[in-house]
């Protein structure tokens, strides 16, 4: 990776279309080692970025989604107590080990059951992707913090796990509150806007191949007008490729005021927003 | 060889401290900038090359901001600063929270004299006492000044919502992965049973400060009471709204109320100006709310109720706020007064969507809030 449009273009290559903002931001974070903070609303490809990531540099893709509640064992690493016991069980049974084996032999790594975070470390290279951290708690993105700036997990039974090379991290963020100074200082941080008309035509040219030009670009074209207008949720690019997917079953060729209210549940995911976008529609097509 | 390098240094240097310069007026524009930040800028601007103004906007943008609202005054310094036709971006006039620069005594003569001779029982109770009770927008400065140490009096509790996590306790469910623990630890032993339950959390806690005109005499208190909120639980998050939303938790944060008040007055640009209640908290939904910041949160309104715009927006949007928000109080400083009836057009749409609905003139009236609130 020498440049941004380097990385433009093998993003592109795997379907993912960004502008040179995007791509500028993500040839900084894999050139300067530093996690990638995504923020942006909901639908606008932010975790696809990481999953484009993958493919493009064929890497590994794991992923933490964040929750209330996460805490180091879902994210790092847990002991298998089952079977733990089970081995001791059958230590017992062949009347084998003296008992400081038995206890060495229970802490190995067959029985680690690697969580993202650490999984991550351990293939790395690796792409991670800790999805919606804004809605872990506080104290996780302090523990999050830490293994992002040493890149290692020390685990007391086995030791220290350190990646040879640090994985590329992609963190995304709804803004549902603010993230912590601390862990924000850590990354590089882009805000990804609702992309133009001409690149989304493209993103569903690229991604939904099915569809006819025509019925994209009639599709693009509402979609963009909606988003100027006041809609509790406005549709995101997620949303466009499903209507144009949806229309597509049902074998429209050419958007029509019947066609569009049918499949609309598609594009809108509130009732007030339903009944203004049916009147919006009414404009639209008719003209 | 030697001259040569020695001249390239210098003049990367000079690029260096133009950009250095840049960060420094980008700090002055608002943006947090920090010492590390400024190194990681540089290191993205000679990267992508400090020549080209879009790779140094790019760099900048991606390292010094952290937030859309930085994003904002990240351009308009850039544009100032590289491309100045206009000057810098002036700054915003300092409006600070009334001052109380005349020092007078302490002390109620006025009332003694004219109550000395009839009213036994009313000399009798402490001064603090009747302060606590006063409404704040008929205070002198010196009495203002002894309510605002006041504040610390209240003991606010946050509110608490259960978490996923759980904690360890004598009853409940039985806690599997504690029990193998420990039967693993007398070598497979079935052992005792450990239990657990829900552990519980502070729940969110949204405050949304009305600041306009008709409110500008309870501002001062209100945000005094929202600092010691956010002080006493934590998890508190403060919006003045008036013609504009502001986000003003950062300086509430500010562990000294005076100085909290300033940096408060220094970010928000609608001081006493009029009143949409219907548009701003829709843009707060738009913007905050929706996302989470308001969902399963106790949200406080502390707004007069007087709308100036359609007031079918406010309750539409009052609306959507009761189906994200766990819930919702409205606080009304002229509920607590006599002959108060709820007939501005704000209050009446916006009531059907109120779990309470309290007084907030006084003290007392927000240690009552402070208890509301503990048990929403």
């Amino acid at each position: 990776m020498t440049s941004p449009a380097e990385v433009a273009g093998l993003l592109g290559r795997t379907g993912y279309l960004c502008d040179d903002e995007l791509a500028t931001v993500t040839y900084l974070a894999l050139a300067m080692q530093r996690p990638l903070l995504l923020e942006g609303e909901p639908g606008t490809g932010k975790t696809a970025l990481a999953e484009g990531l993958a493919e493009a540099l064929d890497l590994p893709l794991v992923r933490l989604q964040c929750y209330e509640g996460i805490d180091a064992s879902q994210a790092l690493y847990d002991w298998d107590f089952p079977r733990q016991i089970l081995h001791l069980r059958a230590l017992e049974a062949s009347g084998g080990a003296g008992a400081e084996e038995a206890e060495k032999s229970l802490y190995d790594e067959r029985f680690l059951l690697a969580r993202p975070v650490l999984a991550a470390l351990q293939q790395s290279p690796a792409i991670l992707l800790v999805d919606e951290v804004d809605r872990a708690d506080d104290e996780f993105e302090a523990f999050l913090l830490e293994v992002l700036s040493t890149w290692q997990v020390s685990i007391p039974e086995l030791g220290t796990v350190k990646a040879a090379t640090p994985p590329i991290v992609v963190l995304t963020s709804n803004r549902t509150r603010e993230l912590h100074d601390a862990l924000k200082r850590r990354c590089l941080y882009h805000w990804i806007e609702h992309p133009g008309l001409e690149r989304e035509l493209q993103i569903v040219r690229s991604r939904a191949p099915e569809v006819s030009e025509a019925l994209g670009r009639q599709v693009v074209g509402v979609v963009q007008d909606l988003r100027t207008r006041d809609l509790t949720k406005p549709p995101g690019v997620a949303e466009t490729l499903d209507w144009a997917r949806a229309l597509h079953h049902l074998g429209t060729a050419d958007l029509d005021l019947e066609s569009a209210a049918t499949t609309l549940g598609a594009l809108v995911k509130y009732r007030e927003d339903s009944d203004r976008v049916k009147q919006a529609l009414d404009q639209l097509l008719r003209t | 060889m030697r001259t040569s390098s020695a001249s390239t240094a210098e003049e990367v240097r000079g690029g260096d401290e133009i950009l250095l310069a840049f960060t420094r007026a980008l700090r002055a524009g608002g943006v947090p900038v920090t010492q590390d930040r400024t190194h990681d800028f540089l290191a993205a601007a000679a990267l992508l090359g400090a020549d080209d103004p879009t790779a140094v906007r790019a760099a900048g943008r991606s390292t010094l901001c952290a937030a859309p609202d930085d994003l904002a005054r990240f351009d308009q310094v850039f544009e100032a600063f590289f491309n100045a036709r206009h000057g810098p971006p002036r700054p915003r006039p300092v409006v600070r929270p009334e001052s109380s620069a005349e020092q007078l005594p302490i002390d109620d003569n006025e009332g003694e004299q004219a109550d000395e001779a009839d009213d036994v029982i009313r000399a009798a109770a402490s001064p603090t006492e009747v302060l606590r009770h006063r409404d704040v927008a008929s205070l002198t400065a010196a009495e203002k000044q002894r309510l605002a140490t006041m504040f610390a009096t209240l003991d606010p509790r946050p509110p608490l919502r259960r978490t996923a996590r759980h904690q360890r306790w004598h009853r409940g469910q039985v806690d599997a992965s504690r029990t193998l623990r420990e039967s693993l630890r007398r070598m497979g032993e079935p052992a005792e049973i450990a239990w657990r339950r829900r552990a519980q959390k502070p729940r969110r806690v949204v405050l949304l400060v009305d600041v306009s005109g008709s409110m500008s005499s309870y501002a001062d208190a209100l945000l005094r009471l929202a600092h010691r909120l956010t002080q006493g639980i934590g998890s508190v998050e403060t919006f003045t709204i008036g013609t504009r939303v502001t986000h003003v938790t950062r300086a509430m944060r500010t562990r000294d109320a005076e100085r909290a008040l300033v940096a408060a007055g220094d970010t928000v640009p609608d001081w006493s100006g009029g009143t949409r209640l219907g548009e701003t908290l829709q843009f707060f939904l738009d913007r905050w709310g929706q996302r989470g910041m308001a969902r399963g949160a106790v949200v406080v309104v502390f707004s007069d109720g007087w709308e100036r715009g359609d007031a079918a927006v406010l309750a539409e949007q009052m609306g959507r706020l009761r189906r994200i928000a766990h819930r919702v109080v409205w606080v009304n400083p002229h509920r607590g007064k006599d002959g108060y009836e709820a007939v501005q057009t704000g209050v009446l749409a916006v009531l059907p969507f109120c779990d309470h609905f309290v007084a907030g003139h006084s003290l007392a009236t927000y240690a009552d809030l402070v208890e509301v609130l503990a048990d929403a």
